[in-house]
């Protein structure tokens, strides 16, 4: 696959690779995916007080594209609010990245994934959660 | 270290053209360029006597005698002609034909259009070693089975499968034994007298010769062995194959299985020496490594091994100034990973995070060290970004977890 700048950028340099307590009240963790897919990402997002993302961290198993996707899903997460993360769409992944039609499918995942932290979050904070704008799981 | 990158080590993909062979074949281009069926004049008795020579080397090679040999466009042609070609010369005589499901796409796919044609296609499964189980064969024969198509070595995982007996049950009933011997021929010493085997495809750009050139070897005595052709016009090749020869295809041809021959004794040990060496780095080097395919029944060159945790693809960008192959889906253009790691029973897991390695005649021990270090570093980064390998060290067991499926 001849790949992008960006998407080698992101895969040389993945930002934010690494964990956050999962057992934290203020931190959300989705894993999307399955190793039978060839595609697992984990993505979490640690929220504050004021409800903004303050720090986000992945892991992935998968492909470039997967990797750069989700590396650039925690970029873009950070400084956000909550309300703001759950407006990310694959589709902007897709143009950041230059994704080949093929590929499309790992920004799904990443989007799956930013929702899936979140829903988590709420879960735990008794926010209520909009299933179906969460895409349910 | 002085390594030319990129390297390529895909040599079960295709191999490049020995220069010999180059040379061997350039004259046939501007010089002896008749069509070796232009039976009245001398650029064609050249043409002819050239295509003559190749044909009888390439015979002696595989022990056949040059009227069993068919030229072709390569291996995919001779298995289509072998598969398709006996099953219509041999309808009345039954309807059933066994094979592997680790065979080559072009082996499998014929049978897939026999079957929707009235045929009975048998697919054994492999042992989790790769290597077919000789009484599911013995087994699965019936009075109608006319072809047992089985390749003689693996082009991912390298397995070589258990050829004379599987000719010797073939011989006991009767039944006509085809062979992929792609990935063997110019490798390991192949002779279809030993092996029992009635038809053979293989070709050229495997060992080192050109693309656009195969055979088929197709038995003349004890049994005589016909095949129906799927090329109509003109009656070349005995009625078996019709269109004009690649001569200078052909002329390559030859002088790669002759190089090939000549040379295999000690391209072999050097060849295995490099694949164990990069074995025993891997191996000792990264933890969690998993060797597909039994070491016991391969091909001296060829190595695929999983690194559990990281995905193939990811590994692939990670040496990119090295040239191997993967059996993630994700490398692949149906999207699928690796049906013939799968059916090892591996897992698609392991199935995504697998390499393959062909290495050939220009490659080097440094070349494989290189590629080992490398290896090292790109497989420890990206287990450090592996949700899987966390979870690993987590003490959790992967096949337990309920994944959400997109």
């Amino acid at each position: 696959m001849a790949y992008g700048e960006k998407l080698l950028e992101h895969y040389e340099n993945p930002r934010n690779v690494g964990s956050l307590d999962k057992k934290a009240k203020n931190v959300g963790t989705g894993i999307v995916g399955a190793p039978e897919c060839g595609d697992v990402m984990k993505l979490q997002i640690q929220v504050n007080a004021d409800g903004i993302i303050e720090d986000a961290k992945f892991k992935t198993f998968g492909c470039g594209s997967a990797i750069a996707s989700s590396s650039l899903a925690t970029e873009w997460l950070k400084g956000k609010t909550v309300d703001e993360a759950m407006e990310i769409k694959n589709t902007a992944i897709v143009e950041e990245l230059s994704l080949p039609p093929i590929k499309i499918h790992c920004s799904v995942l990443a989007e799956d994934a930013i929702k899936a932290a979140i829903v988590d979050f709420k879960e735990k904070n008794g926010i209520p959660v909009d299933r179906e704008t969460a895409g349910a799981h | 270290m002085t390594v030319k990158t990129p390297i390529y080590m895909d040599g079960h993909a295709t191999t490049p053209v020995d220069p010999r062979v180059v040379e061997a074949m350039l004259p046939y281009f501007t010089q002896v360029f008749g069509n070796a069926a232009s039976r009245n004049h001398s650029f064609g008795w050249a043409a002819e006597e050239a295509v003559e020579k190749s044909r009888e080397t390439i015979a002696r090679a595989i022990g056949a005698d040059p009227k069993e040999i068919v030229f072709t466009s390569g291996a995919t042609e001779s298995n289509n002609l072998a598969i398709k070609g006996v099953a219509e010369m041999y309808a009345e005589k039954g309807n059933h034909i066994i094979t592997v499901v680790t065979e080559h796409k072009a082996v499998l796919d014929p049978c897939k259009r026999l079957s929707k044609q009235g045929f009975d296609v048998t697919y054994l499964g492999v042992q989790p070693n790769g290597l077919i189980n000789l009484e599911e064969l013995r087994a699965a024969f019936t009075d109608k089975t006319i072809l047992v198509s089985i390749m003689t070595a693996n082009n991912e995982i390298g397995v070589i499968q258990p050829m004379a007996e599987i000719g010797r049950m073939c011989a006991e009933r009767d039944v006509l034994f085809h062979t992929d011997a792609t990935q063997a021929v110019g490798k390991i010493p192949f002779d279809v007298q030993k092996l029992g085997v009635h038809l053979a495809s293989f070709t050229a750009h495997k060992l080192y010769g050109p693309k656009g050139v195969g055979a088929l070897y197709v038995r003349r005595r004890k049994p005589r062995v016909r095949v129906a052709p799927m090329l109509d016009g003109g009656g070349h090749e005995r009625g078996m194959r019709s269109g004009t020869l690649n001569v200078a295809s052909i002329v390559g041809f030859a002088k790669a299985v002759e190089i090939a021959v000549t040379e295999m004794p000690e391209e072999t040990k050097r060849l295995q020496a490099m694949r164990d060496h990069l074995r025993k780095r891997l191996t000792t080097e990264i933890d969690h490594v998993h060797e597909n395919g039994t070491p016991e029944s391969k091909l001296p060159q060829s190595l695929n091994v999983s690194f559990e945790f990281v995905e193939g693809e990811s590994l692939l960008m990670g040496i990119a100034d090295v040239a191997v192959s993967s059996g993630s889906a994700c490398t692949s253009a149906s999207l699928e990973p690796s049906y013939v790691l799968k059916s090892l029973g591996i897992g698609d897991e392991l199935a995504h995070s697998s390499l393959r390695f062909g290495i050939g005649r220009f490659n080097t021990m440094e070349e494989v060290d290189y590629i080992a270090d490398k290896l090292v570093g790109v497989v420890a980064r990206l287990r450090e970004m592996s949700p899987l390998f966390e979870m690993h060290n987590e003490g959790v067991d992967l096949k337990t977890v309920q994944w959400s499926h997109h």
